[in-house]
């Protein structure tokens, strides 16, 4: 695998985020930085890379650098990625720690909507302060998402939580809906943070560290909302072609993402099911309860058994909404984040397939114009370096992806696995003692029978 | 215990069938005329070593059930389910069981015969019958009738009324119970031919006593109270159970869902497939697994059913009492005012109101004679009045002191039998407990393994 890997990157001419040390972002750079100092850490973290792949100087070809096509990644070479993946998964070597919490709401006369208040601690030298708090909403958050999709074409981003859900929803703000959607949001940042390439994303650095007048004006810079719904449609067209020629290895992925779809929808829509009849189920057993010990009034032999099984049931709902509750927190959200997982993935589907589809359509153009070969070769040339990169770069980020999805649902199922072991474990504790004092009960009646 | 002073012909006089038969609610064998010690709760497996006094057991079950068509009393086809009832007498010696009689009844006789008791044994609290139209069910439960799981339910319902009645000590003895489980054809007739439905209180009548009664034993009016909340409480805890029991079969077939989904999604997973192929075969048990819990649960309502119709029968004595109360207390205001009349007519003065006093005092004074007469014709009637009072009063102090003991016998059964049923409710969950917690860990493990 190695070995494949030097091999596509000595064709490439990818480079590894950014470059050599020191250059610095902004005027004057011959290439859009995406992610600014991984070299450095790759450089202090990691014990080799004396590879001069790592150092390969990107192309210098301003036309790449067309504001209204997808800007070309700055890819990281997929062995670099490698390391990074080692170096995200050791928590002790992590230095970006957010957290999103506080919803607040504000009132205009315009509109109400919700901020959140976003706390960074980090120790990374590109950071201004070792500790940022600002406060974002939710069209901050997408923003971030679309500037990073921009910027990584065919990189798995993590989803954001929906913009409402229909059903149900009487209130836009209730608190449900806003503590849901805050661990998701929380989740999110997270997500960006522990990726590998994404974490030095400029725009993500701003979305953390600037005050609101700053981000506002910062927003402004970049491709207006207009060119970008050009882009969307362009894309949609353009992808269809993209998809005859989609290499095997895709092939293989794009069916995997179908059928990945389709199953994790399913589960969501089992794990909602699930919730709500256990819900009814607590809601009528709260009912059940009472009854026995409304009887036990009217008897008076009978009176503490009753009485015991009023308190047995009321123990095993105490369990139940326990039981509810680790389900709401541990598997459902999980589930739902793979949900949204599943359509970005799609998404960058296409976005993969619309690249390669720019390189298609400018090959048959040379195959049927005569004029202006030169040029066209040229253009040729760069595309096919571009769909090198985008290809490989979602191939990295699709092993990653994959791992972190299987250790995801495995630990959120064995979650929810032991949730339920509690709770039946739990109730039988119950059940039992009821069973042992009536036992006892028995003996003690039927030694004081004995004459 | 003692014998309601009723008909000798009712009553078998040679020895009487004592019953053995353990029913699904855990009936205690009889014991006849036994003082309280021979009781036992439990098995019914011989427990009457004691009892020696009987040569014979006998025990009763309701083994089959089956669908026929025949001809009503309107001459219309109808489809019924019919029961086979097997009698079996014990050897006490060797604990071998012949069959001695077996034939099949339909749900009306059981109701005929029940109703013949009622009439006969007002003072007794006459087991119920299982219900004659599913009720309290939870969706998935089937209300037809025709149903086999409701039939069978059934039977067993009919199984256990019939040791019921054949471990009462006094309805244990009844010719017409005897002739039930063994002459099969004509004993429609036969009942009939007591003519007990002309016996029978009229419903009118027992409502009215029921309004007009003035002095009541307390005991009596206690009783109806308790059998009113009984009914009430049961029959709300029926409805729930039903509810929660619908609720629980939700979220476990639901499970099933994941089974399904989890193999489809194995298909495309290399590491995980294994895993997670094997955890949805345990969605797959969890889910069925609820079936059978609900079935035993359906057992623990039966147990609770019996007790709510119970809580009629109950009433029934109740009703009879203040019937009898009733009549007792016109008798002795008759009494009283027909004396009433007599002294007025001897003293002279005119009190009470009389027809025959007012016509005189219009139309004139009636004679010396005819005055004497008339004293005659009213000591007389005094007379017997007075006779019928007492013997009334004889009656419903009987009545009362009968009614009492069986009431008192029904009370320690009960007792026993609920909390059975409710001991046997706590093993259930347990149960249910105990195989939710090796479905789960089973699934686990298979997660864990991804």
């Amino acid at each position: 695998m190695e070995g494949e890997r030097r091999a596509s990157q000595a064709r490439s001419s990818g480079l590894s985020a950014g470059g050599a040390e020191g250059e610095s972002p902004g005027g004057g750079a011959p290439f859009p930085r995406s992610s600014g100092s991984s070299a450095l850490l790759q450089a202090e973290v990691l014990d080799l890379d004396e590879d001069e792949d790592d150092l390969e100087v990107f192309s210098k070809d301003a036309s790449l650098m067309d504001m209204n096509s997808f800007s070309p990644m700055m890819p990281t070479s997929p062995l670099s990625m490698i390391n990074q993946i080692k170096f995200e998964d050791d928590p002790d070597l992590k230095d970006l720690f957010i957290t999103v919490d506080e919803p607040e709401s504000h009132v205009t006369t315009i509109e109400t909507f919700i901020t959140y208040r976003i706390i960074t601690k980090t120790s990374r030298g590109e950071f201004d302060s070792s500790e940022f708090e600002v406060r974002r909403r939710y069209q901050d958050f997408l923003w971030l998402k679309g500037k990073l999709e921009e910027a990584h074409p065919t990189l798995i981003i993590p989803p954001l939580p929906e913009k409402f859900i229909v059903k149900g929803m009487v209130e836009r703000f209730n608190d449900d809906f806003i503590e849901t959607r805050r661990k998701a949001l929380h989740k999110f940042l997270n997500r960006i943070a522990d990726h590998p390439t994404l974490t030095f994303n400029e725009d993500f650095k701003v979305f953390l560290t600037a005050q609101a007048w700053e981000l506002s004006s910062h927003k402004k810079q970049g491709p207006g909302l207009l060119s970008r719904m050009g882009q969307t449609v362009r894309a949609v067209a353009s992808s269809m072609r993209g998809v005859k020629n989609r290499p095997e290895e895709f092939m293989e992925m794009n069916n995997f993402i179908e059928i990945f779809s389709q199953k994790i929808n399913l589960i969501d829509k089992i794990s909602q099911r699930i919730y709500k009849e256990e819900r009814e189920y607590l809601d009528e057993m709260k009912e059940y309860g009472p009854i026995y010990i409304l009887w036990s009034a009217s008897e008076e032999d009978l009176v503490d058994t009753l009485k015991d099984v009023a308190s047995c049931i009321d123990k095993c709902c105490k369990a139940t909404e326990k039981r509810i509750s680790g389900l709401s927190e541990a598997l459902l959200p999980v589930v739902h984040e793979y949900v949204l997982y599943s359509e970005m993935l799609m998404g960058v589907m296409k976005r993969r397939d619309q690249i390669q589809a720019e390189l298609d359509s400018k090959v048959e153009a040379l195959t049927y114009k005569k004029a202006d070969t030169d040029l066209l070769t040229e253009e040729i040339g760069k595309l096919e370096d571009k769909v090198e990169c985008a290809n490989n770069a979602l191939k990295a980020d699709w092993e990653r992806w994959k791992q972190n999805m299987q250790n995801d649902i495995k630990s959120a199922f064995t979650d929810m696995a032991e949730e339920n072991i509690h709770y039946y474990e739990q109730c039988l504790a119950t059940w039992e003692s009821l069973l042992m004092s009536q036992t006892d009960l028995h003996l003690e009646e039927a030694s004081e029978e004995k004459p | 215990m003692e014998q309601a002073p009723l008909d000798p012909e009712r009553q078998l006089q040679p020895a009487p069938l004592e019953p053995l038969g353990r029913t699904v609610s855990g009936l205690e064998a009889a014991v006849g005329e036994e003082a309280e010690g021979a009781r036992h709760a439990g098995s019914g497996v011989d427990t009457m070593t004691e009892n020696n006094f009987w040569l014979k057991k006998i025990e009763i079950s309701v083994s089959e059930a089956e669908k026929r068509t025949g001809r009503n009393t309107m001459n219309m086809q109808e489809t019924y389910t019919a029961y086979l009832i097997e009698t079996r007498s014990v050897e006490h010696t060797d604990g071998q069981s012949v069959l001695t009689d077996s034939l099949w009844r339909r749900y009306s006789e059981f109701e005929l015969l029940r109703n013949y008791l009622l009439v006969y044994y007002p003072h007794i609290v006459v087991p119920p019958l299982p219900e004659k139209r599913a009720e309290f069910v939870w969706h998935k439960l089937s209300a037809d009738n025709m149903d086999p799981d409701f039939v069978e339910r059934r039977r067993i319902g009919l199984e256990n009324f019939l040791l019921r009645i054949a471990s009462h000590p006094i309805l244990c003895r009844d010719k017409i119970f005897y002739l039930f489980l063994t002459q099969e054809g004509n004993w429609k007739e036969t009942v009939n031919e007591t003519t007990f439905q002309l016996k029978a209180d009229s419903r009118l009548k027992a409502l009215n006593a029921t309004f007009r009664v003035k002095n009541p034993d307390k005991r009596f009016t206690e009783l109806k109270h308790y059998s009113d909340e009984l009914q009430s409480v049961i029959s709300h805890l029926l409805r729930v159970r039903a509810r929660v029991a619908d609720r629980l079969y939700g979220v476990y077939k639901v499970h099933g869902n994941y089974g399904r989904v989890f193999s489809e999604w194995s298909a495309i997973e290399k590491e995980m497939g294994d895993g997670l192929q094997s955890a949805g075969h345990h969605m797959d048990v969890y889910a069925s697994s609820i079936d059978d819990i609900l079935e035993d649960e359906e057992h623990y309502a039966d147990q609770l059913k019996e007790y709510l119709f119970y809580a009629e029968a109950l009433r029934a004595v109740c009703r009879k009492h203040e019937l009898m109360q009733y009549d007792l207390e016109m008798a002795a205001q008759d009494l009283a005012s027909k004396k009433q009349q007599c002294e007025e007519l001897a003293t002279g003065t005119v009190r009470t109101f009389s027809l025959k006093g007012m016509t005189t005092k219009l139309f004139g004074q009636e004679t010396p004679e005819q005055r004497e007469a008339r004293i005659k014709v009213l000591e007389e009637q005094i007379n017997e009045g007075e006779q019928q009072l007492k013997s009334k009063n004889l009656e419903g102090r009987e009545f009362v002191k009968n009614a009492w003991a069986d009431i008192e016998r029904f009370k320690e059964q009960k007792n026993r039998d609920l909390k059975e049923a409710l001991i046997s409710y706590a093993v259930m969950q347990i149960s249910m407990c105990k195989k939710g917690i090796q479905v789960w860990t089973n699934a686990k493990e298979c997660f864990s393994k991804m």
